[in-house]
This record gives C-alpha cells, sequence and structure tokens, in this order.
C-alpha cells in the first residue's frame, strides 16, 4: 500500500494535528465561561457556608449567591500592620503570585513556607449595617495533604461562627471527616481566643469535658485523626495569630480601625 | 451501515464474556480510584464509553489510510482530542463531580482500554462494528465500576447515590464505617473477588492449566 510513504505520513499526521486541534479549541473557547462561573460560584459558595448564610447541603445559583454577597465586603488587610488597605482590588490580590513572605520554621506552625503579605478579608453585615461575620480564608497542612478552608467569627472577634474545610486530601472516613459539616458544626461558639487576642482554641483528643478548664475552647477530636486534628489547630491558631490576621483581628477588636460598608451601599453612593 | 452476526458479538461480549476488567484484565487503576461512590463510578463509566465509542469510530473511520509507522500514535491524538472534550463538558456543566474526579478524567487517557480496543479491533474492522465495540467495552467497563462502588459506598460511607443507608457514627447514628472500603485496597479485593467468582461459575473462562 502507498500509506507507507513518506509524504502519506505526513500528510496523515498533520490533517489529524489540525483537525484535533480545531476540536480541542473550539471545546475550550466554547465552554470557558461557563466552566469560570462554576469556579466563581463554587468559592463563593464556600464563603457563603463558612458565614453560615448557606447550610452545608443547600445549593446556591448565581443570582442568589450574588443577592447575598451584597451585604458584604470583601477587604484587603495587610497582615503585618493589621491596616486595612483603601482602594486595593481584593481579586488582583488573590491573583498576585507575588505576594509572599517567607516565614522562618519557628513561625511556621501551619506548615505553609510563607504567607500573604496582603490577606483579603469577608465581612458579612446584618440589615441593619451591624456586623455579622468577619470570614477569613486559610490554608494549612494536615496530616498527608494542605487543607483549604474558611472560618468565620462572630462580630466580637473571638468566638467560632462557622468552619468550614472544602479541600483537603486527608483519608475518607478519618481525617476526611474534617469536611463532614457535623463535625464542622462542632466549631460553633468555641471561643478562639482569649481576652488579649491570642489564639487559645485546639481539637483534643476524644471528647471534651465540658467540666474542664477551658473547655470553651476546645474542639472533639476525631477517633483515628488525631493527627489531622493536630493540622487544624495548628492551621487556626497560626491565621488567628500574629502572622496571619491577628494584628487586624486585634486592631478591630480594640476598636482602632473603622469598618468598610456593604458592597451594595457603597454603589448606591457614587 | 449493516450489521453482520459479528457485529451483536462485538456489542454482546465485553459485557460479560470478554469483559475489559475482569476478563481482559484492562482498566484496573481508574476503577480503583473512582469506585469510592455510585456517582463518580456512574460519571466516569459514561465518559469512559463515551470515549472508547468515538475514538473506535474515529480510528475505524480513517484505518485504511493510517500509515503504518505512525499507527498508535494516531489512536493516541483521537483519545486524547475525545479524553479533553470530555473532560472540558464535565468541567462546564458538572462543576462538582469534576472536583471529585479530579485528574481520573483526563486519565482516562491511559486507560487501557480505550488504547487496546482501538489497536485490537477499530484498526481493522467497520465503523459500526467500531462503534458497538467501543459502547459494549465501555458499558462492561462501567458495569464493574458501578458493582464495585455499590459496595464500597454503602459499607465505606453508609450511603448509595449520596442517601443515607446506614446512619454512620459520625453523624449520630449507629453504623460504624468500614475504613478499608474507602482506600484502592478495598477495590483489588472486591476486583479480585468478581473475577474469581466470574471464572468459578464459568468453567469455559478458566485458564488452561
Amino acid at each position: 500500500m502507498a500509506n507507507e510513504s513518506t509524504t502519506k505520513t505526513f500528510t496523515v499526521a498533520a490533517l489529524l494535528a489540525i483537525v484535533c486541534a480545531i476540536i480541542v479549541s473550539l471545546a475550550n473557547v466554547s465552554l470557558k465561561d461557563l466552566q469560570r462561573q462554576n469556579q466563581t460560584l463554587d468559592r463563593q459558595t464556600n464563603i457563603l457556608r463558612a458565614a453560615g448564610l448557606v447550610q452545608p447541603t443547600e445549593k446556591v445559583t448565581g443570582a442568589q449567591a450574588a443577592e447575598l454577597f451584597k451585604k458584604s465586603a470583601a477587604i484587603v488587610v495587610d497582615l503585618q500592620s493589621g491596616e486595612i488597605v483603601p482602594d486595593a482590588d481584593p481579586e488582583a490580590v488573590e491573583a498576585d503570585k507575588t505576594n509572599l513572605r517567607p516565614l522562618d520554621k519557628a513561625d511556621d506552625i501551619a506548615g505553609i513556607g510563607s504567607v500573604p503579605k496582603l490577606g483579603v478579608v469577608y465581612l458579612f453585615f446584618n440589615d441593619d449595617g451591624t456586623l455579622d461575620a468577619v470570614t477569613l480564608p486559610i490554608v494549612g497542612t494536615g496530616l498527608w495533604s494542605t487543607l483549604y478552608g474558611f472560618l468565620s467569627l462572630h462580630s466580637d472577634y473571638a468566638t467560632v461562627k462557622r468552619l468550614v474545610f472544602y479541600d483537603h486530601g486527608e483519608t475518607p472516613g478519618l481525617g476526611g471527616e474534617i469536611s463532614n459539616p457535623t463535625w464542622d458544626r462542632k466549631w460553633e461558639g468555641k471561643i478562639a481566643v482569649d481576652k488579649e487576642g491570642e489564639p487559645i482554641i485546639a481539637v483534643v483528643k476524644g471528647t471534651v469535658n465540658p467540666d474542664a478548664q477551658g473547655a470553651a475552647s476546645m474542639v472533639d477530636g476525631i477517633s483515628g485523626a488525631t493527627l489531622t486534628g493536630k493540622g487544624v489547630t495548628n492551621t487556626i491558631r497560626f491565621w488567628l495569630g500574629d502572622n496571619g490576621y491577628g494584628p487586624f483581628l486585634k486592631k478591630l477588636r480594640f476598636d482602632e480601625i473603622e469598618l468598610p460598608a456593604p458592597t451594595a451601599d457603597r454603589k448606591d453612593e457614587k | 451501515m449493516k450489521f453482520s452476526e459479528s457485529s451483536k458479538d462485538s456489542f454482546i461480549k465485553p459485557l460479560f464474556k470478554n469483559n475489559p476488567i475482569f476478563v481482559q484484565i484492562l482498566g484496573v487503576c481508574s476503577a480503583l480510584a473512582v469506585t469510592t461512590s455510585l456517582k463518580t463510578a456512574l460519571t466516569m463509566a459514561l465518559a469512559v464509553t463515551f470515549v472508547t465509542a468515538f475514538s473506535n469510530v474515529g480510528v475505524a473511520l480513517i484505518r485504511k489510510v493510517i500509515p503504518g509507522s505512525i499507527r498508535m500514535i494516531v489512536e493516541m491524538t483521537i483519545i486524547a482530542t475525545l479524553v479533553i472534550l470530555v473532560d472540558q463538558l464535565i468541567k462546564a456543566f458538572s462543576y462538582n463531580l469534576s472536583k471529585q474526579l479530579s485528574v481520573y478524567v483526563g486519565l482516562i487517557i491511559t486507560n487501557c482500554i480505550v488504547m487496546g480496543r482501538a489497536e485490537a479491533f477499530a484498526i481493522k474492522n467497520k465503523v459500526g462494528d467500531s462503534l458497538l465495540d467501543g459502547i459494549g467495552n465501555g458499558l462492561g467497563y462501567g458495569a464493574v465500576l458501578l458493582v464495585v462502588a455499590f459496595f464500597r459506598e454503602l459499607f465505606g460511607f453508609g450511603k448509595l447515590f449520596g442517601i443515607v443507608v446506614f446512619p454512620t457514627v459520625q453523624n449520630g447514628g449507629w453504623y460504624v464505617p468500614n475504613g478499608l472500603m474507602v482506600t484502592a485496597p478495598a477495590a483489588f479485593f472486591l476486583i479480585g473477588g468478581i473475577i474469581w467468582l466470574v471464572k468459578t461459575c464459568n468453567k469455559e473462562m478458566q485458564d488452561a492449566e
């Protein structure tokens, strides 16, 4: 057969490459918007779940999420000074890969190597304009994998409103239970920091004895997942501590800075 | 399109008698990874069926013009294109599933069933027969996946298709989930068990000694 000639081989290869490239490019271009919407909605849903505005198994549409986000504000915070950076674009900050500060081994209790210089914080407001929740993105190392989540505090900046882990690679059924809403809800109402604003919350081994000293800052461990629990403790303590959102939260708590208004109100002013 | 007597065979045989997983022992890797729940197993089964069916069609269509020297590269290109297509579609229309399946959709490329059928069947058979062979193999693979996922989800999480069957202790119920079921070795045991059962019941499938 003439199939084996060099010209034919090149022709078949080139034609096939062109046809396949067209199919792949078409699929990518036409589906890109939809995929991006999915990603945004997924992230927004996780934030809303952490803020307690959406229940763990509840699904929201893009329109519903947008409505709920009207009563919120995403602000950019200089983590080291704890000051709000006005006019900074949260999306640009999140996308900026140079926005990193290496950590000393001793400070790096969450095992993440480096920490953003500028952090994004989500504020959720009640209808009367008072603060409902402050939601912080957190990331840390569990037993096997990196844990990604959001931690929400009440407006006293000390009590946990809700904790959500939305991505991790821990063992299903053991450490993987950190993303089980039943466990996440055990964090509700726990005191995360002491009077000076230093993080004290911890996951304990076994069940918390309600009569123990400091029981209000202890969370039941997951059986068979002691090390993942340690990772969670360290992650949360890191982000509430001096290298995380600690300086910002302390300033808020002791009334040293003012909070911006919800996004929807600000647009009205303009 | 006219289907010969052998067309029926190319569809029916891979469902059981020449099942890709428990007879040909192909595609076992992904069968371990995506069978922790029925939903991911079903999605994976459909995705693989789509890819084997259309890669077989693609290869069969141009089988007469493919130069032998680049035969496998051509097959691989067709398969890769289809896999990217499936991956993009799942990401666009079922984002949560795409997160659960993570890299395994992309890894359909390396699923030996797809390449195996292109090389063993589509390259020398008619388009219609190749389509049936692809669908048959995809479904044969999918059926085993679903059986394995049924046991793993039920005993590992106490659920079927995400619906609670046995309330687990973590959620205040009585069922202590079987930790082995949620890890990959469980799938080895289950697939091994299936192979043993099928071969014991079907004398003709046993290897000659």
